[in-house]
């Protein structure tokens, strides 16, 4: 049966990510950094990976990691989701740490799950799971090619390769070309990462390793979605409870307060359709269908909800100083991560056997 | 403190002193009423044994083990869900002794005259007058939307006592014979093309004072417990995966390919999704009642699943195309329950119509989910402190 709930230990470690956020990763502070040469907080992911130890959540014990499942990584997402937090959690401790469960490369899973290194799988963030991706040319060991789009790729230490021998390869981010992007979400920002005769070490099969990755980004995704929604619709509700027009506040209109009611009520479903997902992958069961209900769902709730906070927070709401761009901007670019909703609702009608005419 | 083990060996010796293959269906459920073995929240002597709700699932395990007649609950859907909570929060020893055994056996059917013609979302403007005359109560009004009233022995009522105070403190709540010459039940058709629901007209009844539930004038405070049950109801329900009104449409999908078109089909798989995680969210509050937090999203689910089985039941008609023209059948009938699986998807389009509007319309609920659970400001209130009497009507 499949436990949606959070349990004790789990809200305690939201509350501690809550209170590191708090000291690490101000709004003000978040914003200033987007624009500055280091968008990566470094030191609010040393203090959760390594004063934590949370990058090691999904890594057993047996392995340096800390044996823990997909639902407290969905409970700290959520909360690096309400503070858009530019740290590479998703990329690293989730999706790279995923890929080299499905690999033979214990040296690299041991420095990804303390925090000694971050890894980025190189295949661009708007992929499915299952879908396309671009993989590089191999000649002598030696990687060539250039890949778009690779998430956080600036930040890491090493980079995971799909390469067209059918291989995934371990590179030094040293040895590759990484060139920021110019990204829409500047709190995850995206590089081009180029390969000319890169020394590379093959770990395993890419798809076995990608397909799984991208499946657990995609699940624990919503979780972040969920941060973000959640933010928004809470950070919106307090607003209009002060803010004041004609000499009543705001959010006792009622064309006002039906829209937040049902923003509600799509949260609180985006918090059942995401520990839905959390809760399969931490325990295997029905995993397809949780991730891609959990995914079909989630994009156009967040969305949604960043959407209706900037238009019920009205000019305030349009300034580079106030955060609401922040939590719209890691929305909509959430809503082509690991999948759009549509990709993942073609997913569900293959799963649940509803055929297209 | 009565655990799961002497529960279940009190179901035992229930089963043994009247097997169920040759004890009469009545004396069964009126033994078992008697044994505590009903509703084992209930009080002792109440059919009870005053122990967690939760444990109720350990006796009718073993009663359905055994093959044991159970009370049939919902063809008494308003007087175990409604009227029996509120008797036994408000009601006299005497009246909870007289009531709740023939209720809970089936013996007395419940109905709820609460909605008027004027009373609809603003329920407590309602105007059935209550006068008193001596030891009784003269009721005069009419009421209206009361499912079940054709075939009920007993209602429970609001009714106005005293007109000259703000509307909602001159409401007492009474329990009301069926059976007094004075009330007069007539079918209420619907577009469906049947009669589901009853107007109630309400001539010179009189009620004993001893079946007044509650203080006088305290009468919507006491409604507010029925009230708040209703809502217990219905978020307490579990489904399995297709287990609502996507049901019959994704059957009707796999089996009828020839019916299927691109733009259907994105419509069919988002309403998919959205039950899904709908019926996620029903589970989860379920999971939160069990473990004893209960949370507010039961406000929110019949919101939801208003939406979903009108939008489902729609597409299905229009998924049906040329069937989709035809009705199953517009004969004026009085069903004892409401159906919704048993017919044909023009019957739930037309009937899931009322889903948005029974049980507090999704306008009101949103105010409620509003102020409620994201403390907004409530509406502005001209009614607040103006007599009944005095009121816009």
């Amino acid at each position: 049966m499949t436990d949606l709930l959070y349990s004790e230990e789990e809200e305690a470690l939201r509350s501690a990510v809550r209170d590191l956020l708090a000291d690490h990763c101000d709004a003000p502070g978040v914003i200033a950094r987007t624009e500055s040469d280091a968008p990566h907080d470094l030191a609010a992911w040393k203090a959760l990976a390594d004063g934590m130890g949370l990058a090691g959540l999904l890594v057993p014990e047996s392995k340096g990691g800390q044996g823990a499942t997909h639902r407290e990584a969905a409970v700290v997402l959520e909360e690096l989701g309400r503070a858009v937090a530019p740290v590479p959690y998703l990329t690293s401790a989730v999706v790279a740490t995923e890929a080299l469960l499905a690999c033979d490369a214990d040296d690299l899973l041991a420095e990804l799950a303390s925090g000694r290194k971050i890894g980025a799988l190189a295949v661009a963030l708007s992929v499915a799971p299952g879908g396309v991706h671009k993989a590089v040319r191999v000649e002598n060991g030696a990687l060539y090619g250039e890949l778009t789009g690779i998430a956080d790729a600036a930040a890491a230490d090493v980079l995971l390769v799909p390469a067209e021998d059918g291989g995934l390869y371990a590179v030094a981010a040293d040895a590759a070309t990484v060139t920021p992007q110019t990204s829409f979400d500047l709190t995850r920002p995206l590089a081009t990462v180029t390969l000319d005769g890169a020394a590379a070490r093959r770990i395993g099969d890419a798809q076995p390793a990608v397909g799984r990755a991208l499946r657990a980004g995609a699940g624990l995704l919503a979780s972040e979605q969920f941060g973000l929604a959640d933010w928004a619709l809470t950070e919106t509700v307090r607003y209009l409870k002060e803010r004041k027009q004609f000499n009543r506040p705001v959010g006792g209109f009622q064309a006002v307060k039906h829209r937040l009611a049902q923003l509600w009520l799509e949260v609180v479903n985006l918090r059942a359709a995401a520990r839905s997902a959390a809760d399969a992958l931490a325990t295997g069961e029905d995993v397809e269908v949780a991730v891609a209900v959990a995914q079909a769902y989630a994009a156009p709730v967040a969305v949604h909800a960043a959407e209706e906070a900037l238009q019920l927070h009205a000019g305030i709401g349009m300034t580079w100083e106030h955060p609401i761009h922040l939590n719209l901007k890691r929305a909509k670019a959430d809503s082509i991560a690991y999948g759009t909703a549509g990709a993942h609702r073609s997913d569900v009608a293959e799963l649940v056997d509803l055929q297209a005419p | 403190m009565t655990g799961a083990a002497e529960l279940r060996s009190r179901t035992r010796e229930l089963l043994a002193a009247n097997p169920p293959a040759t004890t009469d269906r009545l004396d069964f459920l009126k033994a078992r009423f008697d044994a505590g073995l009903a509703w084992v929240h209930y009080p002792e002597g109440l059919g009870g044994l005053g122990v967690p709700r939760s444990l109720q699932a350990v006796v009718d395990a073993e009663l359905e083990a055994a093959g044991a007649p159970d009370n049939d609950s919902r063809r008494n859907g308003i007087g175990l869900g409604m009227a029996a909570p509120t008797i036994l929060r408000y009601g006299t020893e005497e009246q909870k002794q007289r009531y709740l055994r023939p209720l809970w056996i089936g013996e007395e059917v419940w109905c709820q005259l609460f909605s008027e013609p004027g009373a609809g979302s603003d329920l407590a403007a309602l105007g059935t007058r209550a006068v008193r005359e001596g030891d009784e109560w003269v009721v005069n009004g009419q009421k209206v939307w009361t499912s079940g009233a054709h075939n009920s022995r007993w209602a429970i009522l609001i009714a106005r006592t005293d007109p000259n105070v703000p509307k909602h403190a001159g409401i007492t709540y009474f329990l009301c014979d069926m059976t007094d010459p004075g009330v007069d039940v007539r079918p209420l058709r619907q577009i469906t093309g049947e009669a589901e629901f009853n107007e109630v007209f309400l001539t010179d009844v009189r009620i004993p004072d001893s079946r007044r539930l509650g203080e006088i004038g305290d009468g919507w405070r006491v409604a507010q417990t029925t009230l708040n049950n209703e809502r217990v109801a219905i978020g307490g329900m579990r489904l399995p995966r297709e287990g609502g009104m996507i049901g019959p449409v994704a059957k009707t999908w796999r089996e009828r390919p020839e019916l299927r078109s691109h733009d259907l089909h994105q419509r069919l798989l988002k309403l998919w999704v959205e039950s899904e995680v709908a019926r996620l969210t029903a589970e989860r509050l379920r999971q939160q009642l069990v473990a004893g937090q209960p949370g507010p999203e039961g406000a929110g689910m019949k919101l939801a699943f208003a939406r979903l089985n009108q939008e489902l039941s729609g597409l299905e008609v229009e998924l049906l195309g040329e069937q989709g023209l035809l009705y199953d059948d517009w004969t004026m009938r009085r069903p004892e329950l409401v159906d919704f699986t048993g017919r044909e998807a023009g019957y739930r389009y037309l009937r899931s119509k009322g889903n948005s509007i029974e049980g507090g319309t999704s306008e009101v609920l949103l105010n409620i989910v509003a102020e409620r659970v994201l403390g907004l400001p409530s509406e502005p209130r001209t009614d607040k402190d103006v007599a009944w009497k005095d009121l816009a009507r």
